[in-house]
């Protein structure tokens, strides 16, 4: 089958109406995404720790557990992490989404293809962890179900969305680790996050 | 309470530092301490894959308000080392225990490359180093640890000198 999905609408489609969400973006493209779909105190852009944005949406899942907590990364950034699967399904967090926006590339590097270019399905992955919801999306007739089972379905759920290998504008949040890091907790744990 | 009790001692500096979220990946060394905090059912104890992984959770659990701490054998250490990165770039807080292999009458040749490079390791990646080598200091190292974490935000990771462990062979941890 021939992706078809626009990963910049995808993103957008997924941060539409926000509200107090909490979002975790995975490096490289996926962040660009979320920062092309409009930058956000809330939204925390992983620059480099590559493997761990599901990890960190965890950590923050299980601190805020009355908040949505939405990771949004790549394939490739997925891939180096699938462990992190089975432990986010060990711990059932109900209140947290994973949407890998699946180009099948590593994008940042030349393009070059991934596992999921080849056959390797995120989605029966986490299936076979434990995720209740787990499921890949090829057309824009699955955007608007998925897009509510990450923002309101029991969680953990995850959303393999299969995108079409583009190369776009690179749309860059702040680089800076301390600053993310201190805008996203005072957005979310007011000025009080400052002096703890 | 006797210096042997070591875990229990650990447990209560962990409370009282505010710990609610603990990550893990098992040592025979951290035995007693897992079975405390999984006993404590307001504390959360989270069972890795690899100890990368609760970099990742400690970094979000600081960014949502919460205090973390994370348990791992020497040996786990080198799986930190990229995303030890990120504590460092963003000055997130981070507390580790790390129960050393490698380095006093080690039984397993295999543990020596890891265990020998650990504090190297961590300190080229900016994290601050304290090995105790007695059993009655590692509590006081660890609090004393978890105000530079959390008052400084600093990466801090207590070394427990394999002496403290005590294992001498693989039937000896067969049998803990």
């Amino acid at each position: 089958m021939k992706a078809t999905l626009r990963r910049r609408a995808v993103v957008r489609t997924l941060l539409a109406e926000r509200g107090d969400l909490l979002v975790v973006a995975g490096l490289g493209s996926a962040a660009w995404d979320c920062t092309a779909a409009g930058d956000s105190a809330l939204t925390f852009p992983l620059w480099g720790a590559m493997g761990v944005a599901t990890m960190t949406g965890l950590g923050l899942a299980l601190a805020q557990p009355k908040r949505r907590v939405l990771v949004i990364t790549g394939d490739g950034e997925m891939l180096m992490g699938l462990g992190t699967l089975a432990t986010v399904a060990v711990q059932r967090p109900g209140n947290l989404a994973i949407a890998v926006i699946d180009n099948e590339r590593y994008g940042e590097t030349g393009m070059q293809a991934t596992h999921t270019a080849h056959g390797v399905d995120l989605a029966a992955v986490a299936r076979g962890c434990g995720f209740g919801d787990a499921r890949v999306v090829w057309r824009g007739s699955g955007l608007k179900a998925a897009c509510r089972a990450l923002r309101v379905g029991a969680g953990p759920v995850l959303v393999q969305f299969k995108v079409v290998a583009e190369k776009l504008p690179l749309s860059l949040p702040p680089r800076e680790g301390a600053l993310l890091k201190s805008r996203f907790r005072r957005a979310l744990l007011g000025p009080g996050a400052d002096t703890e | 309470m006797s210096a042997a009790d070591w875990p229990h001692q650990v447990y209560r500096v962990l409370k009282t530092a505010g710990v609610r979220l603990v990550g893990y990946v098992p040592d025979a060394g951290h035995k007693r301490l897992i079975e405390l905090c999984h006993a404590d059912a307001a504390l959360r104890t989270v069972v890795l894959s690899t100890e990368e992984e609760g970099i990742g959770l400690a970094a979000g659990a600081w960014l949502g308000g919460m205090r973390t701490a994370l348990l791992m054998q020497s040996s786990g250490v080198g799986n930190c080392i990229n995303v030890l990165g990120m504590v460092r770039e963003c000055r997130f807080p981070l507390l580790m225990l790390v129960t050393m292999r490698g380095e006093f009458g080690e039984f397993n040749p295999w543990q020596v490359p890891m265990g020998q490079a650990t504090p190297a390791v961590l300190e080229a990646m900016g994290a601050v180093v304290q090995t105790v080598a007695a059993a009655n200091e590692v509590a006081p190292a660890l609090n004393a640890a978890a105000r530079l974490a959390f008052d400084s935000y600093a990466a801090v990771a207590v070394l427990i000198a394999q002496r403290v462990i005590g294992i001498k062979s693989f039937q000896e941890q067969a049998a803990r």
